[in-house]
């Protein structure tokens, strides 16, 4: 019943959403048809403007615009003429989804262990080892990162292919390059995580029974110390599916990434909003998800 | 944690601020970083009037490594590169400085007005700040960043100055970037004032008549500047970060202005197959990494220093 609520919130949460992103770059002046080869004559001009509905005020616009949205059409896009911003999404989202989940997977497979291990040995070679290693990936961003891995393992070793998307060889230096700040923030988490859990009494009470250390760090240790990596985890997917735009520049992915920065340059109005909406929606679900995973893994937390 | 223990013996004879200072010394990091950000911003102020070339100076001397002529090469211009790294980061750092400094102000003003008022203007106001959340902080700062250059072009032709142009660019990421990021001061803020607001000095001021504004402004605020120094350290390296990463979109600071994310961006558009200039990108992407490692070190510091019930 609570998720259900929360659901339904999401509705005007959306369209409030619509409206500002609808309204933000109606504001700003020169229109999506300025930057034409030829300078279309007026009758040219007043046909577009008709034909994408700019003759008409701002609030009617937005109201068919809402109309078009009830029956799940984004409207055409005013850039690529021949396509709508619905089949220009589903055609570039994949490949923005394959890398944001191959680099969620590479931030957590690699982040959760390397923040288990430099816990469990605190103070050892292996948590200094581990925790710098983690700091690195932190203090790198991803555009910094990204070139940096073009220029050694594909220009200078050839292990990979440089650019472009499709074969799985070609998905190892994005991936890289953006789970590694991540895996760095998730290891840090972990370890902090674990490191509370391991001072609670309970976990005296467990070495004390002479449970042995891997019993307690795997079955009394780990599921606790999990919980902020979960909450953590949601926002940080939104990222990874948001924040991917540099990565699928650098590497040429025909992503969505590309479309936000040229059609908000281009004011390609309905575009903008699309994708606006669309990156809300994400993050918004993926903070759902998260709640309910928190309240599966965490007795103590409960939502009325 | 152990060293708390160590201070709870002579915590009674000390003040806050010298227990917050005596915890800061504590944390080895946050003190190295501290180090660190102070000898690069001496660097960054002093280093160029020292280095004898101009940032902007072009010359026949293109793409050389770094030599004892240039220290760290030279670009495709031929422009000494150590001189554009500390020119960069002077922009980066005022940049990241003026931004936290614009989301300082909405943020503690917001959240201030919100938790004093209470109720029902609480409500819209932190409901509003719930609606920004959700959007995507990039994807809102490269559609506010391209409506606002629209804006300001038209506001600048209008008053025909040609030269305020490269400097409206900095104003745009000025307003652009603080205005993403006051969120979560604005969140802090309220919540503290909302505790505050209740406490018995504050009833006091209201039994001897003084003004709404001034209890707020003389007696509230002053009681948040801990918690708000706190997120104010932490705001700037997120600034600076998406400054460098608009920059790189070519959505920020504009040629021949450089800032650390234009030069990184400027050397990863060199990478080809023929020859490496490792350099054009090595120097200004560590540069970067370091500036940033040692704000946000130096703001866990003076969190765990200044906060000591977040830890």
């Amino acid at each position: 019943m609570y998720y259900f609520k929360r659901i339904l919130a999401l509705v005007p949460l959306l369209l409030v959403i619509s409206l500002l992103a609808f309204v933000l770059v109606r504001v700003a002046p020169g229109g999506p048809f300025d930057k034409e080869r030829a300078p279309a004559s007026p009758e040219v001009e007043r046909a577009l403007k008709a034909k994408y509905r700019l003759d008409q005020p701002l609030w009617k616009q937005y109201v068919l615009y809402l109309g078009d949205l009830a029956r799940g059409d984004l409207g055409p896009s005013m850039k690529y003429r021949h396509h709508s911003v619905g089949d220009i999404i589903k055609q570039a989202l994949p490949a923005t989804l394959m890398l944001g989940c191959l680099s969620f997977g590479f931030a957590l497979g690699v982040g959760i262990p390397l923040g288990f291990a430099t816990a469990a040995r605190k103070g050892q070679w292996v948590d200094y080892g581990g925790s710098l290693l983690a700091l690195v990936g932190i203090c790198v961003p991803a555009f910094v990162i990204g070139p940096l891995l073009v220029m050694s393992f594909a220009i200078k070793l050839k292990w990979f292919p440089v650019a472009l998307w499709g074969s799985p060889l070609n998905a190892v230096l994005p991936t890289l390059a953006l789970g590694l700040f991540y895996s760095g923030r998730i290891a840090r988490l972990m370890r902090e995580g674990m490191l509370g859990v391991l001072g609670e009494p309970y976990i005296m009470t467990a070495r004390a029974k002479g449970l042995t250390e891997r019993v307690v760090l795997f079955k009394h240790a780990l599921r606790p110390a999990i919980l902020p990596v979960i909450s953590y985890a949601g926002p940080m997917l939104a990222d990874l599916l948001t924040g991917s735009f540099v990565i699928e520049n650098l590497f040429q992915i025909p992503g969505i990434g590309v479309f936000m920065v040229t059609s908000s340059q281009n004011k390609d109005y309905p575009m903008v909003v699309g994708l606006v909406l669309l990156y809300a929606l994400l993050l918004l679900v993926l903070n759902l998800a998260v709640d309910f995973l928190y309240s599966r893994l965490d007795p103590q937390v409960k939502y009325e | 944690m152990n060293h708390a223990l160590a201070l709870d013996a002579d915590a009674r004879s000390q003040s806050p601020g010298q227990l917050a200072w005596l915890r800061f010394c504590k944390n080895r990091l946050a003190l190295v970083s501290g180090w660190t950000l102070l000898a690069l911003v001496l660097l960054i102020l002093i280093g160029p009037a020292l280095i004898a070339y101009e940032p902007n100076a072009l010359s026949e001397n293109q793409f050389a490594a770094p030599s004892a002529a240039h220290w760290l090469g030279t670009d495709d211009h031929g422009r000494d590169l150590l001189v554009r790294v500390l020119y960069g980061a002077r922009i980066s750092l005022l940049v990241g400085l003026v931004g936290a400094g614009v989301s300082l102000i909405i943020g503690v003003l917001w959240g201030a007005v919100a938790g004093y008022a209470g109720g029902r203007v609480d409500n819209a106001m932190m409901r509003t700040v719930d609606v920004l959340y959700s959007l995507p902080s990039i994807v809102f700062v490269i559609v506010l960043i391209t409506t606002l250059e629209a804006l300001f072009k038209n506001w600048l032709a209008g008053m025909g100055s040609t030269a305020l142009a490269s400097a409206s660019r900095l104003l745009l990421l000025f307003v652009g970037l603080g205005a993403v990021s006051w969120l979560t001061m604005a969140r802090i803020v309220r919540g503290q004032v909302l505790s505050l607001r209740k406490k018995a000095f504050i009833e006091a001021g209201h039994a001897l008549g003084i003004s709404n504004t001034r209890i707020l402004l003389r007696h509230i605020l002053p009681n948040v500047t801990g918690v708000v120094i706190v997120y104010l350290a932490l705001t700037i390296p997120s600034i600076i970060l998406y400054e460098s990463f608009l920059s790189y979109l070519g959505l920020g600071i504009q040629p021949p202005q450089a800032s650390l994310g234009s030069l990184i961006a400027a050397g990863a558009g060199q990478i080809n197959p023929i020859r490496i200039y490792w350099w054009m990108i090595v120097f200004p992407a560590g540069f970067l990494g370091l500036t940033l490692l040692a704000l946000n070190f130096f703001g866990d510091g003076l969190r765990d220093a200044l906060d000591p019930k977040s830890e």
